[in-house]
């Protein structure tokens, strides 16, 4: 690898003015993957080299296609839930968030305040472990081992605490439309303070090894550069666009849930190359570690009270009376078999995923099972200004960029 | 036909207003429904206009309304940066040869979003540079999104070509 403002000059030039023009050769097709072991994510490029550098990519997505919204189209409103889960393996909760808000929105329902913060805590949980797993995996695919087990140490510790609120690490279905699963145990505040600390402490190893070693400054500054004005024109959010110093956050700009009384920042770089990527990610992972706290302190003080809107739409009949009432035990027969019926009508809603803005556009025509549900992938979208990001660098550069734009295949193909 | 409070659709009415079918705001989100003929004009005026200002095309899907006339809908979801405002503009497709025109020269990101619209519900877009299927593969039969496609329904996968 050459120096870094080498790099970034190299990337610069047109191939006319290139000073190595002597070195070119008759260009090559490569094709990387669908699985390949430098990428996390089964996607394939066909990339036209000329020695190592990169004239042309095409990306071809969709080997994970698995119909989510056909399958969405042909259950209740409550099995979507579930196929939510599985879009992002990183942050599960808040794709189940999107979906519940949206049919929410057609319900018209508010959920309670101490719902709200649940889901706040569940939402940064969500966001920390996909920025784990982000930094980790790509030091990794940058030939570091070290700092991938210091993210995945961190990970794991993030997932206990996930698992402790809805008793599954990965696929939590947690929200609920209308609520969440259950409220936390009154031991939760306490391990998940412990846990926070260690992960705090694993955040500092994770930064004295990387943030500042000769190596990973090396491929991660000056590589895979987007400007402002393509990122807008491709609809490309979340760490991405604030790398490049655009300040756009749903959390902050169009706030939902309780994020109008959380105290938190958003960080933003000036350049937008993968190291300004890296580095709103890693202050990122702080600010979600802030909002935690808040949120674990604001359950305690709110004290018990009810998780699920008590709206008969939504809300399942009590299990004693369903035993003992016939009212509630047909009820409780009709929101199992049919689950609830939601307003004809049509609603997007957006929120900050860990990728940008994760929106979820619901049809109901009235009945008990949707129309169209519509999700709004980040990874897809973030994905498709690659090519500008690595035509004209070096083929090892694509590794970093692919990595920051961190697209999960089961959101991007769905 | 109303703007419900919406600067956008206030500024559609005034110099759009033949071009719009119908407006609303249910559940709190300005929508247009507009004429596909009319669409791109449309578009760009929402993208340049400067009390619009519609910097993003954040989404691009589509509706099949089987057994309705007409049977496409393609929505587009619209974001402001400079006014942190949304819209959803609507055209109305016909079952018949869908067609309607491409957004790629306004947006970059219509570009991948067409092709999966294209790809799961058939609806060519006019002028698209490069309208190749994107989440299946070539030889794959129909188009799934579609009502009239069974869930059930397999085709065998392809081996790779060369």
């Amino acid at each position: 690898m050459s120096s870094s403002s080498d790099l970034h000059l190299h990337a610069k030039l047109p191939a006319d003015q290139d000073q190595r023009g002597d070195l070119h050769t008759d260009h090559q097709i490569l094709n990387m993957g669908p699985s390949h072991p430098a990428t996390h994510g089964t996607v394939k490029f066909v990339i036209e080299l000329d020695g190592e550098q990169v004239v042309d990519l095409d990306i071809h997505v969709g080997y994970l296609h698995r119909g989510f919204e056909k399958e969405c189209e042909s259950g209740s409103w409550y099995q979507c839930i579930p196929y939510t889960d599985r879009l992002n393996y990183n942050s599960a909760i808040l794709a189940n968030l999107g979906f519940c808000m949206a049919v929410e929105k057609l319900l018209g329902i508010e959920t309670p305040e101490r719902c709200q913060w649940l889901r706040v805590l569940a939402s940064e949980l969500s966001r920390l472990g996909d920025h784990l797993t982000r930094t980790g995996a790509a030091c990794l695919e940058l030939q570091a081992m070290t700092p991938f087990l210091y993210g995945i140490e961190a990970r794991e510790l993030n997932w206990d605490l996930q698992e402790m609120l809805c008793g599954a690490r990965v696929t939590s279905n947690y929200i609920r439309i209308g609520g969440v699963k259950h409220d936390i145990a009154p031991s939760y505040a306490g391990s998940a303070r412990e846990k926070i600390a260690k992960i705090r402490e694993l955040l500092v190893d994770f930064d004295d090894v990387v943030t500042q070693n000769r190596i990973f400054v090396d491929r991660m500054k000056g590589t895979g550069v987007i400007s402002k004005e393509d990122c807008i024109k491709y609809a490309v959010t979340g760490p991405i666009l604030r790398s490049v110093g655009v300040p756009l956050d749903v959390r902050k700009d169009e706030p939902y849930l309780v994020y109008d009384q959380i105290d938190f920042d958003v960080p933003v770089g000036e350049v937008g190359d993968n190291y300004d990527r890296y580095l709103v990610c890693v202050e990122e992972m702080q600010q979600s570690l802030r909002i935690i706290d808040q949120c674990l302190v604001k359950l305690e003080k709110l004290g018990p009270g009810p998780v699920n809107v008590d709206d008969p739409r939504v809300r399942w009949p009590a299990k004693g009376r369903v035993f003992n009432a016939m009212e509630e035990l047909i009820q409780q027969f009709k929101s199992v078999t049919e689950g609830p019926r939601v307003p004809k009508g049509e609603a997007y809603t957006a929120i900050e995923s860990a990728n940008g803005e994760l929106g979820f556009y619901v049809v109901s025509d009235g009945s008990a099972q949707p129309v169209k549900v519509r999700c709004r992938p980040p990874s897809f979208i973030n994905l498709a200004p690659l090519p500008l990001m690595v035509r004209g660098s070096m083929l090892a550069d694509l590794i970093p960029t692919f990595d920051f734009i961190n697209m999960i295949g089961g959101e991007c193909d769905r | 036909m109303e703007d419900y409070g919406s600067t956008a659709l206030r500024r559609l009415l005034d110099v759009h207003g033949a071009a719009l079918q119908a407006t609303h705001a249910n559940f709190g989100d300005a929508t247009a429904l507009v004429d596909p003929a009319r669409l791109v004009d449309v578009m760009r005026f929402l993208r340049d206009d400067a009390e619009c200002a519609f910097e993003m095309l954040t989404d691009l899907t589509a509706v099949d309304y089987l057994g309705q006339q007409p049977r496409f809908e393609v929505v587009y979801h619209l974001y402001s940066l400079a006014k942190n405002k949304r819209l959803r503009v609507k055209a109305r497709v016909a079952e018949k040869a869908p067609e309607i025109a491409t957004l790629c020269e306004l947006w970059a990101s219509a570009n991948w979003m067409e092709r999966e619209v294209w790809d799961l519900y058939g609806i060519r877009f006019a002028g698209h540079p490069d309208l190749r299927r994107i989440l299946l593969y070539e030889e794959f039969q129909g188009h799934p999104l579609r009502k009239d496609y069974p869930k059930e329904r397999r085709q065998p996968l392809v081996g790779p070509r060369n």
